[in-house]
């Protein structure tokens, strides 16, 4: 395996997100291969690789949209194997999907507001008296959704909310997919190729929202970019997977020059660019 | 990966990070708006509808409902207003199930059943138990939900298709209990069989009897002024978001701290209390209960009326109640109006050909048909013998209508014996022969098809359909769907849905 380049806080502090030994195949074919990982609080971790490497399925073993064959995967100490994905999301594991996956017949605000339904309580007795508490209980939900959507600035701001998701362009879509994982009031964000399908100067946006997001919001974040320039500008530690199997983990520099890194993206049509 | 292939080909200059979208995306997003402002003062009804509050909207129903009574006479009234609101709130649950979580429940109709048959049981001689109102109307409901709450936990990792098969087989399995199994309890067959229970006690909340159709009526608009305020609260509240966030995407909703199966299975429990509610007004208001009452036919009804009012909307679907009950009472053969329906046969055939275009290929379309059909009416009537031409057509209201249908349409006298004993089997395989051919011709040719096909279509209409009361109230009313549907395919009220984008 890659030679441990850990960075210097993981030694230190207890990591939030932690996997140990994962494993997972699809019909005989291997797609991780016994990937331990680490991402420490408050840390943005990159996750690079070719195409079909396994970095997707690594987020939806995290999420618990699949179990793994065998390993660890442990939020904050605390296993999350064999739990449904919205248990996970209670936890405070939260992504965003590689292939947009709004609730695209609602509106930007509403898909906000649906995705806290794991931290609200009221239910449909209550609902359907319309109670004072009821009544509470929505205006925090609403006032919390206009207040991740503000992390976007304008992009996603006032007459937009009310507007079906499916009128956004591309970019705001990828934001509300963001804002709608920031509403579950995560302690870590999975964000699948945030920039992907983006133009020069969003994709610069993206990689300041990022440190933002982190900055400001106090999010710990684990993030999969084919982007090299997103990844140097955001990544506190990057690791590399081919074939489900990392091959190499540490700063930017050190990734991007090991010559397995390189020679995995040989051939491939996403080029390591630096 | 500087390209950006979703979007559109307005991109800022790279390096300028602060270069807004907002032209782009608001341009896109009131598309809707300009195309409905296009349309000009014809769509004022709509917009005032769109503008007005939901508590209004309410009021609007229940205002426009209560004055049914005063000017519909009991019968009338029965068929008309009774039944319209009992297929409305049965709608808004079966609404529930299918508009909101996005379900395809094809055993609804069973949780009616039940709620009808607990009330049965539990308010008539049957039994020699005569609960009042107040304690049966909530047993019914919890009943039917109960049972709702299994049918959903044997079902809802079913997904689609094996859904709707699991659910139908429970809706058969129902009406083989009821009509076929009917067990002996204490000496006394618990469904009675194919008879059912018949003297069922009316509702009666506390001492007070609902005894006439006018009160029956008026507590059914208060039941569906309750339910659609209660949905509607549900629909705006955290459940609905999620109702509608799973009926999306199921996967995304499940990822986003939603539990799919437990909303799936409430939505199950919420539309089978509703149908059980129903069931018991309608197992009093008709005081009898039957096996037959409860089968895939009134099934087919409340999904025409959800479909056709709007899935998920609530407004749409009492709408769609309206709609479809009325239209499907006036079409029954027992209230045959012979004429009205020739008049709707020959409104839609002219409808349809209207739509064609330029317009003159329409007119020219129609006017060839009037005339082909008085040629060959004449040639008919020179080359044979007179019986080929002397039949009458059934109730044609007025003579002169009459005599023109005699005088342009062929059709032969009703005998059995003949040259034209097979003349009807002809008619069909002809008209089959002529709309594939007019399909598979384009251009003039199909336009010179199309004369001698619609003057078939008028000859089986006057021999054979006019003749079957109970066959052309169910071809109009499946045309009449088929036409509402192409001119708004999300239903009344419905708002439309972006699949793919
Ligand atoms: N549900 C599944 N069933 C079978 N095979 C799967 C499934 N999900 C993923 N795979 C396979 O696993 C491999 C890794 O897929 P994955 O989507 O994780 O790659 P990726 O690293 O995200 O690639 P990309 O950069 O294209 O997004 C691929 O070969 C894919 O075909
Ligand atoms: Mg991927």
């Amino acid at each position: 395996m890659a030679e441990p380049q850990p960075s210097p806080e993981s030694t230190q502090t207890k990591p939030l997100l932690e996997l140990e030994g994962v494993w997972k195949s699809f019909g005989g074919l291997v797609v991780i291969d016994n990937l331990d990982l680490a991402v420490n609080e408050n840390e943005i971790v990159s996750v690079i690789g070719p195409n079909g490497a396994g970095k997707t399925t690594l987020f939806n073993l995290i999420t618990g949209i699949y179990p793994p064959d065998s390993g660890a995967i442990r939020l904050d100490g605390e296993s999350l194997v064999g739990l449904p994905p919205h248990k996970i999301a209670r936890r405070g594991a939260a992504r965003t999907f590689q292939t947009l996956r709004l609730f695209l017949n609602m509106t930007v605000i509403e898909n906000v507001m649906a995705s806290q339904y794991g931290q609200t309580k009221v239910g449909i007795a209550r609902a359907m008296l319309r109670t004072p508490g009821m009544r509470r209980e929505e205006r925090e939900i609403r006032a919390r959704a206009e207040e991740k959507l503000a992390f976007f600035g304008e992009r996603l701001m006032g007459y937009r909310w009310d507007q079906p998701a499916y009128s956004l362009s591309y970019a705001n879509r990828r934001r509300l997919e963001i804002a709608r994982a920031m509403a579950t009031e995560p302690r870590i964000l999975l964000l699948d190729e945030p920039a992907a399908g983006m133009n020069p100067s969003e994709t610069h946006e993206i990689t300041e929202l990022i440190g933002k997001l982190r900055d400001d919001g106090g999010y710990t974040i684990l993030v999969i970019e084919h982007d090299m320039h997103v990844v140097e500008g955001i990544s506190d530690r990057v690791v590399a997977l081919d074939h489900g199997v990392k091959i190499a983990e540490g700063t930017f520099e050190a990734v991007a020059t090991n010559p397995r890194v390189v020679e995995a993206y040989l051939g491939t049509s996403a080029a390591v660019t630096k | 990966m500087s390209e950006a292939p979703g979007t559109p080909g307005v991109t800022p200059p790279p390096g300028d990070p602060t270069e807004s979208r907002i032209g782009v995306d608001s341009w896109v997003a009131q598309a809707e708006g300009r195309r409905a402002r296009r349309r000009g003062p014809a769509r004022l009804l709509a917009r005032g509808w769109e503008w007005s509050p939901d508590p209004v909207k309410l009021l609007l129903f229940v205002g426009l409902a209560s004055t049914l009574p005063f000017w519909l006479n009991e019968g009338d009234l029965f068929n008309f207003g009774l039944f319209t609101l009992l297929y409305v709130a049965l709608a808004l649950g079966l609404n529930v199930v299918v508009g909101f979580a996005g379900l395809l429940d094809l055993g609804y109709v069973a949780f009616f059943g039940i709620g009808a048959y607990t009330y049965a049981l539990l308010s008539s001689s049957h039994y020699g138990i005569h609960w009042p109102a107040e304690a049966t109307i909530p047993i019914s409901m919890a009943v039917a939900a109960l049972a709702g709450l299994i049918l959903g936990s044997a079902s809802r990792r079913l997904l689609g298709d094996y859904l709707a098969i699991v659910t139908l087989f429970f809706l058969q399995a129902f009406a083989a209990f009821t009509n076929t199994a009917n067990p002996t309890v204490h000496g006394v067959g618990l469904t009675g069989g194919p008879n059912g229970i018949a003297n069922l006690d009316p509702l009666t909340f506390f001492g007070y009897k609902l005894n006439s159709t006018k009160q029956q009526y008026f507590f059914l608009v208060i039941v569906v002024a309750v339910v659609a305020a209660a949905l509607h609260f549900i629909n705006q509240s955290r459940t609905g978001r999620a109702f509608r966030a799973l009926r999306e995407d199921p996967l995304a909703a499940e990822v986003m701290s939603i539990p799919v199966n437990r909303l799936k299975l409430l939505a199950f429990v919420l539309g089978a209390a509703i149908a059980g509610l129903c069931g018991t007004i309608f197992a009093a208001s008709f005081t009898a209960v039957t096996a037959g009452s409860f089968g895939v036919p009134l099934l087919i009804l409340l999904y025409a009326i959800i479909i056709l009012g709007g899935l998920g909307s609530i407004a749409g679907v009492i709408l769609g109640g309206f709609v479809i009950n009325i239209s499907s009472q006036f079409l029954a053969p027992q209230n045959d109006h012979p004429d009205v329906k020739r008049w709707l046969f020959y409104g839609t055939i002219v409808l349809i050909v209207a739509l064609m275009k330029p317009w003159y290929r329409a007119v020219l379309v129609l006017a060839a048909t009037i005339a082909f059909g008085y040629a060959v009416h004449a040639i008919v009537s020179a080359t044979t013998v007179a019986t080929w031409t002397t039949g009458a057509p059934v109730a044609a209201g007025s003579r002169s209508i009459r005599d023109g249908i005699q005088g342009w349409v062929v059709m032969p006298h009703a005998t059995a014996t003949g040259p034209h004993v097979n003349f009807n089997t002809c008619l069909y395989i002809g008209l089959v022969v002529a709309a594939v051919t007019v399909r598979s011709l384009s251009g003039w040719w199909r336009l010179a098809a199309l004369v001698p096909t619609l003057y078939l279509t008028a000859m089986v209409w006057e021999n054979i359909l006019a003749q079957n009361p109970s066959v052309t109230a169910l071809i109009l009313f499946g045309a009449m769907l088929i036409a509402l549907m192409t001119v708004r395919p999300q239903g009344l009220l419905g708002t439309a849905r972006v699949e793919i984008v």
